[in-house]
C-alpha cells in the first residue's frame, strides 16, 4: 500500500469531525466525493472547480457572485454574538471576499428541532436582522423546516446571497512580492467559544469578532485602482489554512512574520492554556488581502480608516520561492506553518 | 559567553527575546567556528525541548554544522509493545484502565487502548494519578492506573500510593528513568553524541548533580537546560561552549527552578515507592535500571502482582506489517530523523499512527509534523 494524503481513495471510510474542518480532509472529500463529476471548470467564470468562497457568473458587463453556508455553531449563544449574526455575517462576508461588497439580497433557511424555545429563535432572528442592517443587506426569502427531537442538535441555518461586482476579487491572483494585509486579531472568535465551553475565567475578555466585513472590504477595494490580488476570510483552519490555500493556488512561496501579527493578549494567554495555535484558530470578522507591493500603504490605510480594521496590519509577503508553503519566521527562528489536521474545535461556524 | 552576562543573568531571561535570540545564535556560530568541524551533535532528551525547538523554528538559525537531536525524551513513546499488551489485556478482561490521553492511542502488539475502547472496554482519560484514585474511589470496579512518565510523573504516582488509596486501585507501572538510557546512546557507536540538554523539569526532582557519575564515566558534558525558547539557546551555547573547551561538566542553566541536590522530599518519595529494574524501552534497547517498579511493600497496590496478565492470546497474532517499516527506534536514537521514515506523513500521521512517535505530542514526529519539520527555509 503505498498512498499519499489527498489522493487515497474515500471508499469505506466514514465521515469524522476533520472533514468539517476546512483543512485537507475537508477538501478531499469534496473534490473526490462531494464535488466529484462537477469539478470542470467554468467556461467564463469561477466555478466550483475553483473552490473558491462562492461563484462568479459573468453577466452583462458585471460578475453575479453567488455563496451559501450553512451555520452550526455550539453554542448558538456566545460572546459577541450568536448562530443569528454568523449566518448574515458568513455569506455577506463570502460576497466580498469575491469583490460583491453590496449584496443585491440574501435567502435563509432555517432548520429548528422540536422543542426548541420561541424566545430564542426570536432572539437569533433579532440578530439576524440587525446584522441585516449592519451589511446593508435584505433578505429576500426563506424556508423553515421543524425536525423532530433528537434528529438535529438545536437549530441549523443556512444563508445564500447574491451580489454584484465590477471585478471578481479570486484567492488565487497572488504573485511574488504581494504583501499580505491582515485586518485584525486573529483567533478571536474560536477562542471565545473554546472559553465559553471549558469555562475558562478569562471569559470577560474573550468576545468573538462576529461581523459583516463588506463595508471595509469596500473601502479596501475602492482605495487602490487594480492593487488588490486575492481576498480570503480566515474562518475554519484559521489564518494557517486560508493562507495556505492562496500560497497554493496562487503557485507563491509566503513569509509570515508572526510578531507583526494582531494578536489579543488575552487569546495570546488563552491558546497557551488551552494548547492551541491561534493561527489555526476560526476568525469571522476578518479579511486576509493581498496587495501589490506598491499599492499596500493605502490599502492599509483604508482598512484602519474603518472600525472593524483599526488594528490592520500588514504580516507577510509572498516570494518567488517554496510554492504553496508558507513559512513562519517567529522572531526567533524560522520554520513552516501547517494546517490543523482534524477537528481543533467542533461546531464553531 | 561573559559577554553574554549568561552566568549572572540567566535568572533574569526575557525568555523570547528575538534580540537576545540573535545573540545567542551569533554566540553559537563562533563557538562552532572555534571547533571548526563540519559536525557537532548534541542530544537533548525531552520532548519539550522538542517542543520549544520546533514551535520557535530554531534549527532554521542554528549554525549549520550543530546537529541538535532529539532522544529518547518522550515517555510515551519508549512506553514498549509488551507494557501497552498488558493494558489492552487487562481492560478486555473487564479492569477500568485510567491512563494519560496519548497512552490510549499507542499502538501494541495488535491493538491499542483506543482499539479496545471502541469494542467497548472502559478507559478513562486522566490528567493526575490523582485523578485516577478519585475514579477508584467514585465505583466498585477495579480501576487500573496505566501509568506512564519519567521520573517528574512518577513522583505523583508515589505520592498516591503513599497516601492510602482505596483497595480497588492499583497501578501498573510503565515510568521510565532517564539517566540510565543517556548511558545507553552515549555508548550507541552510530550516536556520535558529544554532549546532552538534560531537561529542566526532571532535574527540579532529581537535581543536576544526579548527572555527575554520567559526566564522570562518559566524559561528555551535560548541561541542565530549561523550556522557553531562550532557555534553550542558553543552554546550547554553554553546551557547545564546554565541547569546545573539552570540559566534560555539568552545568545548571535553569538555577530559577533547578538546584544541584534536588527536590530531596520527592526523592524520597519516589524511591520509598520505586525500585529501577531493566527493560526494553520501544525502539531503544534493554535498558539497565530504566524501567520503575513498584517495590515489594507495594505488592497490593501493584496491578502485576494483583491480576495474572495473559499476554500469549495477542502474541498469537503478528504485528502489522507497517510497523516493521517503522523507524521510531532509529529516531529516538539519534540515527535517523522522521524525513528519513516512508511513513512520514503519509500512512503515518497523527489520526492514524503507527509508530508512537506520532502518538505523544512530546513525539518527534508528531512534534515534526504539527510545526513542518526541518525544512532548508
Amino acid at each position: 500500500m503505498t498512498t499519499v494524503p489527498g489522493t487515497a481513495p474515500m471508499q469505506g471510510e466514514r465521515i469524522g469531525l476533520k472533514h468539517g474542518a476546512g483543512g485537507r480532509a475537508m477538501r478531499r472529500l469534496i473534490t473526490e466525493t462531494l464535488a466529484r463529476g462537477l469539478l470542470t471548470p467554468m467556461q467564463n467564470g469561477i466555478g466550483l472547480a475553483a473552490m473558491d468562497d462562492g461563484a462568479a457568473i459573468p453577466l452583462g458587463d458585471a460578475w453575479l457572485v453567488v455563496t451559501t453556508d450553512s451555520h452550526v455553531v455550539h453554542p448558538v449563544f456566545f460572546p459577541g454574538g450568536d448562530i443569528g449574526r454568523l449566518a448574515i455575517s458568513g455569506t455577506v462576508n463570502d460576497l466580498a471576499m469575491m469583490g460583491a461588497t453590496e449584496p443585491l439580497g440574501l435567502t435563509s433557511a432555517v432548520i429548528v428541532e422540536e422543542g426548541y424555545r420561541t424566545v430564542d429563535l426570536e432572539r437569533i432572528q433579532r440578530s439576524m436582522v440587525e446584522a441585516c442592517h449592519e451589511a446593508g443587506a435584505t433578505i429576500v426569502t426563506g424556508d423553515t423546516k421543524v425536525m423532530g427531537r433528537g434528529e438535529l442538535d438545536g437549530v441549523v441555518i443556512n444563508t445564500t446571497g447574491v451580489g454584484l461586482a465590477q471585478r471578481v476579487v479570486p484567492d488565487a491572483g497572488l504573485r511574488a512580492g504581494d504583501r499580505i494585509i491582515l485586518t485584525g486579531s486573529v483567533g478571536d472568535h474560536g477562542i471565545a467559544l473554546m472559553a465559553r465551553r471549558h469555562g475558562l475565567e478569562l471569559d470577560a475578555d474573550l468576545v468573538s469578532d462576529v461581523a459583516p466585513l463588506n463595508a471595509l472590504v469596500r473601502r479596501a477595494l475602492f482605495a487602490v485602482d487594480l492593487g488588490i490580488t486575492a481576498m480570503k476570510d480566515p474562518t475554519r483552519g484559521g489564518l494557517a489554512s486560508a493562507l495556505h490555500e492562496m500560497a497554493e493556488k496562487s503557485s507563491v512561496g509566503m513569509v509570515i512574520h508572526e510578531p507583526a501579527v494582531p494578536m489579543k493578549p488575552a487569546v495570546r494567554a488563552a491558546a497557551e492554556v488551552l494548547g492551541l495555535d491561534p493561527l489555526q484558530i476560526a476568525n469571522e470578522g476578518k479579511a486576509v488581502i493581498g496587495v501589490r507591493p506598491e499599492a499596500a500603504a493605502a490599502v492599509l490605510a483604508a482598512c484602519r480608516a474603518h472600525p472593524l480594521g483599526r488594528e490592520a496590519a500588514v504580516i507577510g509577503e509572498c516570494i518567488s520561492e517554496h510554492p504553496g508553503r508558507v513559512i513562519l519566521d517567529t522572531g526567533i527562528g524560522r520554520r513552516l506553518l501547517v494546517e490543523a489536521e482534524g477537528e481543533l474545535l467542533p461546531r464553531i461556524c | 559567553m561573559p559577554d553574554l552576562a549568561l552566568d549572572a543573568g540567566v535568572g533574569e531571561l526575557k525568555f523570547r527575546d528575538p534580540a537576545r535570540a540573535r545573540a545567542f545564535t551569533d554566540a553559537l556560530a563562533g563557538l562552532c567556528r572555534d571547533i571548526g568541524r563540519a559536525r557537532i551533535s548534541v542530544m537533548h532528551v525531552c520532548g519539550s525541548h522538542e517542543q520549544s525547538i520546533a514551535k520557535y523554528g530554531l534549527r532554521a538559525v542554528l549554525p549549520k554544522p550543530l546537529n541538535v537531536i532529539m532522544g529518547p525524551g518522550c515517555p510515551v513513546c519508549v512506553t514498549d509493545t509488551p507494557e501497552v499488551d498488558e493494558a489492552v489485556v487487562l481492560a478486555e478482561d473487564g479492569r477500568r484502565i485510567a491512563t494519560y490521553g496519548d497512552m490510549v492511542r499507542v499502538p501494541g502488539t495488535v491493538k491499542s487502548l483506543a482499539d479496545v475502547q471502541a469494542e467497548g472496554a472502559r478507559i478513562d482519560v486522566v490528567y493526575s494519578a490523582a485523578q485516577a484514585v478519585e475514579l477508584a474511589r467514585d465505583t466498585t470496579e477495579e480501576v487500573v492506573f496505566f501509568a506512564s512518565g519519567f521520573e517528574t510523573t512518577a513522583v505523583a504516582t508515589a505520592a498516591v500510593i503513599l497516601d492510602h488509596p482505596p483497595a480497588n486501585f492499583s497501578v501498573l507501572s510503565a515510568h521510565k528513568y532517564i539517566p540510565p538510557v543517556m548511558e545507553i546512546v552515549a555508548e550507541m557507536p552510530d550516536t556520535k553524541v558529544e554532549g546532552f540538554l538534560a531537561a529542566g523539569h526532571a532535574a527540579t526532582i532529581t537535581g543536576s548533580a544526579v548527572f555527575d557519575r554520567f559526566v564522570e564515566r562518559h566524559k561528555l558534558p551535560v548541561v541542565v537546560a530549561g523550556f522557553e525558547p531562550l532557555d534553550v539557546l542558553a543552554g546550547l551555547v554553554k553546551l557547545v561552549e564546554l565541547i569546545r573547551d573539552g570540559l566534560p561538566a555539568v552545568a545548571n542553566m535553569y538555577p530559577r527552578c533547578v538546584t544541584p541536590e534536588g527536590n530531596r522530599a520527592a526523592q524520597a518519595q519516589l524511591w520509598r515507592v520505586f525500585r529501577t529494574m531493566g527493560g526494553r524501552w520501544r525502539g531503544i534497547a534493554h535498558v539497565p535500571n530504566g524501567n520503575l517498579r513498584l517495590r515489594d511493600e507495594f505488592a497490593h497496590v501493584d496491578t502485576r502482582r494483583r491480576f495474572k496478565i495473559d499476554l500469549r492470546r495477542l502474541w498469537q497474532h503478528a504485528p502489522s506489517g507497517l510497523t516493521q517499516v517503522c523507524v521510531c527506534g532509529d529516531i529516538m536514537a539519534g540515527i535517523a530523523s522522521p524525513g528519513n521514515c516512508p511513513l512520514f506523513g503519509k500512512e503515518c500521521v497523527p489520526d492514524s499512527p503507527v509508530g508512537a512517535c506520532m502518538v505523544s505530542s512530546e513525539g518527534t514526529c508528531r512534534i515534526w509534523h504539527q510545526y513542518g519539520g526541518h525544512p532548508e527555509l
